[in-house]
């Protein structure tokens, strides 16, 4: 067994190299080289500047002397943002805006998506057409608004947790996920006097664990990272999550003036503040990016196989 | 709407079926009548019910609230407007300059942007194909993945930064002689601000699909390419291109969807009345002039038009690739 195995490896090793290397093609493999950690280097860079950034006096900042590295290692900058109540209660609305919002979303997608798996339901099709429709035919931005307005919505968490609470894409992997789980789980199950309520909780769902923890990033992600939703049905500062509270600091910065209402509009926030805001909202993606990306990538592919 | 009810009286597997363990067995009969349907699964139609409702009135509700773009709308009042007006709006914003201002901002924005954002994913790909050190590659893609998880209002600060008269950009742009630009301020540098970005932002992730498709590809036929003499790039042009042709085709129709709404978010948060006379598009357009100005029907007008092109473009993509190449999304 050990000496097949290891032929096998000999065989996958030996295999690029019997492909004749030509001159030419050495020359590639250095500029791809080049090529590939040009793209690795212009992608960190922005971080990197605006860590260096954050750290750097003012001063320092306005002269145009920052790059990689802080200029007059400054920390009162953290400090005051640190000690800024609202950047706290922004953050702890974000924190509850994605947690009550993700809640409700894979709530609803899983139940959907279970149904919409069960092939012998009538009137599956008509369902999976009411649902793939809106992907093609999309109500728009204004009476969206009008809608969620006349709910009475506004200035609530609901109007940024339901507008959104089923992604299409989504639920058509988690469909694809259930329509391939053995059947006979379920009817052993069935005959066992589960309903289906049960066979749901009971054996789906601990069957279907990856699956749901991909969903739910995907999901948590999303609504970590959105801000129009808020800051088109909220106005009032305490409400709102900390995307907008960056947003406000940046239109302060421009001078531009979108929603005169917002009063943190009016805020001129010097550079080193809105660098430190943007590490603080950027570090617990940061953190959690390398554990998650490889769920992301198996869940584009699982939708990928059916769309 | 009903099935058809030949399905329903005999048992045909519907069109190939997913690999799948499910595979060879049949599946339950469909039941005849809706009243044994509901009889026999009550319980997973109830399933149903709170799924039906979001569509019910946050997807289907809103569309049907387009019908304002034709009706007077008074805010507070009835979603569905008070009295018919006719084609009222749409002839007003089809004869006001300011709309042809943004629609061709539009066009522009989103035909550059898919000049660039399209194909280079494709080239990425296939770069990082040729990389034999397995862990330098996943090095490269988890990098290169990390702009896609940001938020959009992130992206935006860090255009501030980097974009100021002390950012970085400016610092090269003095190192190599040149005086500071106010990029952010300057509209001839709207598009380049935008489209760069984008890219920043999308070429990484958009490497995903296409390195899958690149591994499903058949080995022996770069062996049969090479024995008839193809060298590195003929086998690239005559056989990775081929085999990653679906997937491109899809992704370009998809792409066409949204063709049209542009990169809304971003330029909102980018743009400002100095970078309007090239940044302003019809979403943005739209939102000022609906919710900021109150215009609700006249915006709904404008709403209507922007996804009826989307739609169109959609459709008849999906059409000319089907007869052209053969791949289609439905």
């Amino acid at each position: 067994m050990v000496t097949i195995d290891s032929g096998l490896k000999d065989l996958r090793a030996a295999r690029p190299r019997r492909i004749r290397l030509s001159k030419g093609y050495r020359v590639f493999q250095v500029v791809n080289g080049i090529v590939l950690t040009a793209v690795v280097v212009l992608t960190l860079y922005p971080f990197i500047n605006i860590v260096a950034r954050s750290f750097s006096e003012e001063a320092y900042i306005i002269a145009g002397k920052v790059n990689l590295v802080p200029r007059g290692f400054d920390l009162r900058a953290y400090r005051l943002v640190l000690n800024d109540e609202l950047f706290w209660t922004s953050y702890r609305n974000t924190v509850v805006y994605t947690f009550v919002s993700t809640l409700i979303a894979i709530t609803l997608t899983t139940c959907f998506a279970y149904v919409l798996a069960k092939k012998h339901l009538k009137g599956r099709n008509a369902l999976i057409g009411i649902a793939v429709f809106t992907l093609v035919f999309q109500p728009g931005l204004i009476p969206n608004y009008v809608l969620v307005t006349s709910l009475g919505l506004k200035n609530t968490i609901w109007a940024v947790a339901l507008p959104n609470a089923i992604n299409v894409f989504n639920l058509l992997v988690m469909k694809t996920f259930f329509e391939n789980l053995p059947v006979e789980l379920e009817e052993a199950a069935a005959v066992d006097g589960l309903n289906t309520y049960g066979i749901l909780l009971r054996i789906v769902l601990p069957l279907s664990k990856a699956v749901i923890a991909t969903m739910v990033l995907f999901y948590a992600v999303t609504f970590w990272n959105s801000w129009f939703g808020a800051f088109l049905y909220m106005d009032r500062l305490d409400l709102f999550p900390v995307t907008v509270y960056l947003r406000n600091l940046l239109a302060g910065a421009t001078g531009a003036d979108f929603m005169g209402s917002a009063p943190g509009d009016v805020v001129q926030s010097a550079a080193t503040i809105q660098a430190v805001t943007i590490v603080l909202t950027v570090v617990p993606i940061l953190a959690v990016y390398p554990f998650v990306q490889r769920f992301f990538v198996t869940g584009v592919l699982l939708g990928a196989v059916k769309g | 709407m009903s099935t058809p009810r030949t399905i329903d009286l005999v048992v045909i597997p519907e069109g190939p079926r997913p690999a799948g363990p499910n595979r060879d067995r049949p599946a339950p009969p469909r039941p005849r009548t809706w009243r044994r349907a509901l009889r026999r699964d009550w319980q997973l139609y109830s399933l149903a019910i709170l799924p039906l409702l979001f569509f019910a009135i946050f997807r289907y509700l809103p569309m049907l609230g387009n019908v304002i773009a034709f009706r007077r709308f008074v805010p507070g009042g009835n979603i569905f407007g008070e009295r018919w007006v006719g084609l009222r709006y749409i002839r007003l914003f089809l004869s006001d300059p300011a709309f042809w201002d943004v629609f061709t901002n539009t066009l522009l924005i989103g035909v550059l942007t898919l000049v660039f954002t399209f194909p280079l994913p494709v080239v990425l790909a296939l770069l990082l194909n040729e990389v034999r050190t397995r862990y330098l590659k996943r090095f490269v893609q988890s990098v290169s993945y990390l702009p896609h998880f940001l938020s959009i209002v992130i992206v935006a600060a860090m255009l501030f930064q980097l974009l100021s008269i002390d950012g970085v950009i400016n610092q090269m742009v003095r190192f190599v002689g040149g005086d500071s630009i106010p990029f952010l301020q300057r509209s001839d540098w709207f598009r380049t601000v935008y489209v760069s970005s984008e890219v920043w932002q999308t070429v990484g992730w958009g490497t995903i699909l296409y390195l899958a498709a690149l591994t499903t590809i058949d080995t022996d036929l770069y062996e049969a390419a090479a024995i008839d003499g193809a060298n590195r790039w003929r086998q690239t042009w005559h056989v990775t291109l081929p085999g990653i042709r679906p997937t491109m085709v899809t992704l370009l129709i998809l792409n066409l969807g949204t063709f049209m709404t542009v990169g809304f978010e971003k330029i909102l948060l980018i743009y400002n009345p100095l970078t309007y006379p090239t940044g302003d598009v019809i979403a943005t357009y739209l939102y000022r002039v609906g919710i900021v100005s109150g215009s609700f029907s006249y915006a709904a007008a404008i709403g209507l038009f922007e996804a009826l092109i989307a739609l169109t473009l959609v459709v008849s993509a999906n059409a000319i690739s089907r007869r052209a190449v053969g791949t289609s999304i439905w």
